[in-house]
């Protein structure tokens, strides 16, 4: 399988401050890759040197073989991301919304799409309501149909089912691992549902201090460290002086 | 540049307008005060100094000239804002959309905009005060070509103020237009500045176009120089602004405002 992304050696640095400490990963086609680590270790730096919203201070990204630096917009075209700490403007409906993002991100056959993915995410009943009026439920399946709208074959999800009952938490999960099945692209999750990263992810990346301090297959961490689950080789590798393990 | 990409944006901002009477409401009743204020000043004014008393209309159309500088360049922060406080900035610029098309797009919807707002109040001010601001005559649409320009240069620099310095620039965006208001010699003739103010006032376009819009109604000549320096000082400002919005939208991928933005 070939790499959707590659990341060699980045860094970044807020001045004296250094946010990610050179590090180094692949995520081939039709692979879910988990990125794992406490707070302020890195995750979100390295996400948003990846979707272009930051530089890094040095090393190389590429998506489908393409440099970042020299090709930021034909990687965007190719590339979405979620958060539950972005949000699509509140006061369109959800229709608009899709309708507008369908047009920034230049999709072609725009109807059809929309009703692809309503029907996939039902959200079809909820295409002339406002969007800022949505339960947390509903807003994050909008938001994974604006994820999708460009058919991505590259997809950045940073925590996406933060806040969702168990039901919708599922049907998430259950919808992305079957669209990534279905169209083969590279997922890159961040999160600290460690349940839905063992579901999820082939395998993880854990990130302490801005470095990679371990990586694996899940059930290889969990035998590694000698724990039971993926949670406690997390509180184990954060809660661990040592950066490196 | 895309032209569906520059559509894209506009319908986004172009939907929350139409959706939303209050806020139709809104664009338009300020301008609309603020002409029925100053009609009602400049009535009195025509009527006991000597320097007005042969063109009823300078402090009215001033105002309204004013008036559409003012929205175009607080329409342009505001469509920049509305990102920010939807949380929607992200997305935006995650969106394959070169900077150019993003400030096409912004560019375009704070024109229409700020003509919501105008064009009623013009329509106001012949029933309202016996005036109408085309007595300016082609001239007219220069200085409003101007004024366009310039609002948008302000509304450009103060959005690259947000891209750096994120939201908390925000208050500087409400108070740009105050602080050029008195160098801009909207109700005054230049002279009327202390000479340091009026160093200053020279290399704003400002003072050019409000001084030609006196000059055509109280004069009612044209001094072809005046909108020639205008649209000197116009590029200038312009060129500055975009140049500045790129250098701050690179400053702000190094500082990771663009990630924080709204949060």
């Amino acid at each position: 399988m070939k790499n959707l992304i590659e990341v060699k050696d980045i860094r970044k640095n807020y001045g004296k401050k250094e946010a990610v400490k050179g590090i180094s990963f692949n995520v081939k086609e039709n692979e879910i890759l988990g990125l794992l680590g406490p707070n302020g270790s890195g995750k979100t730096t390295t996400i948003g040197m990846l979707l272009g919203l930051l530089k890094p201070t040095s090393g190389q990204i590429l998506i489908n073989n393409l440099k970042l630096e020299d090709h930021r917009i034909e990687i965007l075209e190719m590339i979405n991301f979620i958060s539950p700490y972005i949000e699509l403007p509140k006061k369109l409906t959800v229709k608009q919304n899709l309708y507008v993002y369908s047009k920034l991100y230049k999709v072609q056959n725009i109807e059809e799409r929309i009703e692809y993915l309503s029907e996939k995410l039902r959200i079809g009943e909820l295409l002339d309501n406002i969007t800022g009026e949505l339960s947390s439920g509903q807003k994050n399946r909008v938001s994974l149909a604006k994820a999708l709208i460009n058919e991505p074959r590259v997809l950045l999800l940073d925590e996406p089912t933060a806040s969702l009952d168990p039901e919708v938490g599922d049907f998430v999960r259950t919808f992305l691992e079957e669209y990534k099945r279905e169209k083969k692209i590279s997922i890159l999750l961040a999160s600290h549902n460690m349940s839905e990263v063992t579901r999820l992810c082939k395998s993880v990346l854990m990130m302490k201090n801005g470095k990679i301090i371990d990586q694996g297959k899940p059930d290889d961490l969990i035998a590694k460290h000698g724990r039971t689950n993926l949670e406690e080789v997390f509180l184990k590798l954060s809660r661990s002086k040592s950066e490196l393990n | 540049m895309s032209l569906t990409r520059i559509y894209g944006l506009f319908l986004r901002h172009f939907y929350l307008i139409t959706r939303s009477f209050p806020r139709i409401l809104d664009l338009v009743y300020w301008p609309t005060i603020q002409i029925t204020l100053w009609g009602f000043i400049s009535n009195f004014f025509a009527t006991h100094t000597t320097y007005y008393n042969n063109a009823v209309g300078v402090i009215l159309t001033c105002a309204i000239l004013y008036d559409f500088l003012f929205r175009t360049s607080i329409g342009f922060n505001m469509l920049f804002l509305e990102e920010i406080w939807s949380r929607n900035f992200t997305n935006l610029f995650i969106a394959p959309m070169k900077i150019g098309e993003i400030l096409t797009s912004l560019v375009i919807t704070a024109l229409i905009r700020s003509l919501i707002g105008l064009v009623p109040a013009i329509l106001l001010t012949s029933p309202l005060f016996g005036i109408s601001i085309l007595d300016l005559g082609v001239f007219l649409f220069l200085l409003f070509l101007s004024l366009y320009i310039f609002g948008i240069t302000l509304g450009i620099l103060v959005s690259s103020g947000l891209l750096r310095f994120g939201p908390s620039f925000e208050n500087i965006a409400w108070s740009t237009m105050f602080l050029l208001a008195p160098f801009g010699c909207i109700y005054y003739p230049i002279e009327t500045l202390p000479e340091i103010f009026q160093k200053i006032a020279y290399v704003l376009p400002l003072v050019y176009i409000f001084e030609e819009a006196r000059n055509i109604l109280i004069n009612q000549t044209v001094d072809i120089k005046n909108i020639y320096n205008a649209f000197i000082w116009n590029v200038f400002y312009f060129t500055l602004s975009i140049t500045l919005f790129y250098y701050s939208f690179n400053a702000a991928k190094n500082k990771g405002t663009l990630i924080n933005m709204g949060e």
